[in-house]
């Protein structure tokens, strides 16, 4: 037990360094033009890579499941402008649905 | 002095501007506009003169936010054009920190009673989640492809790399900001 704690207090003191060290060594400066234009995209380029790897990847595999049309449900509610909480659980219920009866 | 007050205040209102963005549709113009309460309201100006484009001097303030920097928080802190909320990614990060210990605390508790949590559909709620955190971010051509590319390059990477790592090479989708 005394070593599991030792390896999350490591794993843990490590992730706080690694979040730390961008901000905390070059924050309070703002940031070159350029590199803003370049910023601003980061964003949607990582929620484009994981809504494609929560929808279609299955380990190192990738799939086409019933998450397929629970994402599909989102997209159509998200369309629709519904909140976010519902367009969530559209896509849960969605998927659990299929699940159950396809 | 009037600095740290500045900052507990923010604080404050960020948690109330959070709770109402969670529950308003998910447009920025939305979350903008006056029917989300005086407070929100308040915080987001406050952002605009404050926070994004002015940075945040205070080493230990620095770090505190840097630790509350997950996917959902920074998302929804961002507001376009590379600047992001600074009361917003407090706000959403304290509660995204509170709600994940204590759902994996309850898990670890009683998750085994659950059953296969795919069962419930579970496993389509990030994506959806990240769906609708990305829509309102992909406001012109450059925003969309950049989401594409993303997407294109993690599912190109997922059979050979670790998880995680394709993630962060898709990641490099933003360089296409570089072309003029």
């Amino acid at each position: 037990m005394s070593q599991t704690w030792l390896v999350v207090t490591l794993v843990g003191a490590g992730t706080i360094a690694i979040k730390a060290i961008g901000p905390v060594l070059l924050g309070g400066r703002p940031l070159p033009e350029g590199l803003s234009r370049v910023i601003e995209l980061l964003a949607p380029a990582l929620l484009g890579a994981l809504v494609a790897v929560q929808t279609f990847g299955n380990g190192q595999a990738l799939a086409v499941d019933e998450r397929v049309l629970g994402v599909a449900v989102a997209a159509i509610a998200i369309w629709r402008k519904a909140p976010l909480l519902l367009v969530v659980i559209l896509a849960t219920v969605t998927t659990a649905l299929a699940r159950a009866l396809l | 002095m009037a600095r740290a007050d500045r900052d507990v205040g923010d604080d404050v209102r960020g948690l109330g501007a959070v709770r109402v963005g969670l529950g308003a549709p998910r447009r920025r113009d939305d979350r903008r506009g006056g029917d989300g309460g005086a407070a929100p309201e308040r915080a987001v100006r406050a952002d605009r003169d404050l926070g994004g484009a002015v940075p945040d001097r205070i080493l230990w303030s620095r770090l505190v936010h840097a630790q509350l920097v997950v996917d959902e928080s920074w998302a929804i802190a961002a507001e376009g054009e590379g600047r992001f909320s600074r009361s917003m990614l407090l706000g959403a990060g304290v509660v995204l920190y509170v709600s994940w210990v204590a759902g994996t605390a309850i898990g670890a508790l009683v998750g085994s009673g659950i059953g296969d949590p795919a069962t419930f559909g579970l496993d389509a709620a990030f994506a959806a989640l990240f769906l609708g955190l990305l829509v309102p971010l992909a406001r012109d051509r450059r925003h969309v492809a950049a989401a594409l590319l993303g997407a294109a390059i993690a599912l190109a990477l997922t059979p050979f790399a670790p998880a995680g790592v394709p993630i962060i090479a898709a990641g490099a989708a933003c360089l296409i900001g570089l072309k003029r």
